[in-house]
């Protein structure tokens, strides 16, 4: 049985997609066997950051409709062979996803992998609320600002409400707060919510904290998933989230500015 | 004081506000959570209502819904205006 791992935050552009390419990547790098879907149907992103765009032949909804099986439509990952990609369709619309759908795609690809990474769109629309319905844990992804802590508290509202646990009365979901994008030297400023900040309102267990850095750019440019990237301060940073989700402890880094010598200051960001 | 030192002092802390301002949005939001959501338009409807007769402030009612053991309970609340407000005249 895989586990299922939701990665949500309600709002765009928090970095959700890159999150879930990281920790999918990480989790195959730990050798297990996992597998990433992409439920942004009609805005298809992660093949992208995952450097598997030209590879793309069958998607999510061709699964879900039975035009094409679970294998035809899964990409292996050329760099790690635990890894897998299920794209989301281009071209329909979100309403191609149903609950029923998407519980038989999870359920066949629970049987082969060890872990089902769901990227949820932005929102709280047909497409994220069926990304994080059949959850077994959640990550969401936080940036240290106003609209999207706020989005993320409502997003936990759901995921205590409307998820398939929560309906069955089973065991609630398991929450993770990774703080992203987060800028310690803005923090220092007073410009900038804390790591503590956001915790102590959202009152989550806090996974990581993964600093603003040039390198998540540079990753997606050339779509190669940051955690790959372990000399990068990202990189390393969803390296530490992974072994502290598979139960390693793991002191959190990259929570204070970095001092910098003269040839960082010099050369560096 | 460096002028880098200076600058950073004069800057207002908005860090700070933030944080205060979601506290209290978030216990709010939280409040509401898991109550149907047709409350607040029931609020207002409720509130036209009442000021055919009455003038009444936008605040001057809240609606609640609690779980009881085997039944959930509307509260409506209204605080009419100490005296000064006649009543208006029926279908106002
Ligand atoms: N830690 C980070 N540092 C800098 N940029 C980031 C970071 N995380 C995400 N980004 C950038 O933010 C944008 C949105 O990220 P993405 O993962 O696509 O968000 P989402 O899937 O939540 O919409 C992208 O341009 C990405 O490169
Ligand atoms: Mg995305």
């Amino acid at each position: 049985m895989a586990r299922i791992i939701v990665v949500t935050s309600g709002k765009g552009g928090g970095g959700k997609t890159t999150t879930s390419a990281a920790i999918s990547m990480g989790l195959a790098l730990q050798g297990k066997r996992t597998a990433v879907i992409d439920f942004d149907v009609g805005l298809r992103n992660l093949d992208l950051i995952m450097g598997c765009e030209r590879r793309v032949v069958y998607d999510f909804v061709n699964v879900i409709n039975g035009e094409a099986n679970l294998n035809q439509a899964l990409i292996k990952d050329k760099r790690c062979d635990n890894l897998f990609v299920l794209p989301a369709s281009q071209t329909r619309d979100k309403d191609s996803l149903t609950q029923e759908g998407v519980g038989k795609v999870l359920e066949n690809l629970s049987k082969d992998f060890d872990y089902v990474v769901c990227d949820s769109p932005a929102g709280i629309e047909r497409g994220a609320t069926l990304a994080m319905y059949y959850a077994d844990d959640a990550v969401v992804v936080t940036n240290p600002e106003v609209s999207s802590v706020r989005d993320s508290d409502r997003m936990l509202g759901i995921l205590a409400s409307k998820s398939r646990r929560a309906e069955q009365g089973e065991e609630p979901i398991k929450e993770y707060l990774l703080l992203t994008r987060y800028s310690p030297q803005r923090v220092k400023l007073g410009e900038m919510l804390s790591v503590d900040d956001v915790q102590e309102i959202l009152s989550l267990h806090l996974l990581g904290v993964i600093p603003e850095s040039k390198a998540v750019l540079n990753a997606s440019n050339s779509g190669t998933p940051v955690i790959l990237d372990d000399k990068s301060d990202a990189g390393q940073a969803y390296g530490d989230v992974v072994r502290r989700y598979l139960g390693e402890t793991v002191p959190h880094r990259f929570l204070e500015e970095e001092k910098k010598g003269l040839f960082g200051r010099l050369f560096g960001g | 004081m460096g002028l880098l030192d200076y600058f950073r002092s004069s800057r207002p802390a908005s860090a700070a506000v933030a944080k205060e301002r979601l506290q209290i949005l978030i216990a709010h939001e939280r409040a509401q959570r898991g109550k149907p959501d047709y409350l607040p338009k029931l609020q207002q409807e409720l509130l036209e209502v009442i000021r055919k007769y009455v003038s009444v402030d936008d605040d001057a009612i809240s609606v609640t819904m609690e779980q009881d053991e085997d039944r959930e309970i509307l509260g409506v609340n209204i605080i009419l205006p100490d005296d000064g407000e006649r009543p208006r005249r029926g279908g106002g």
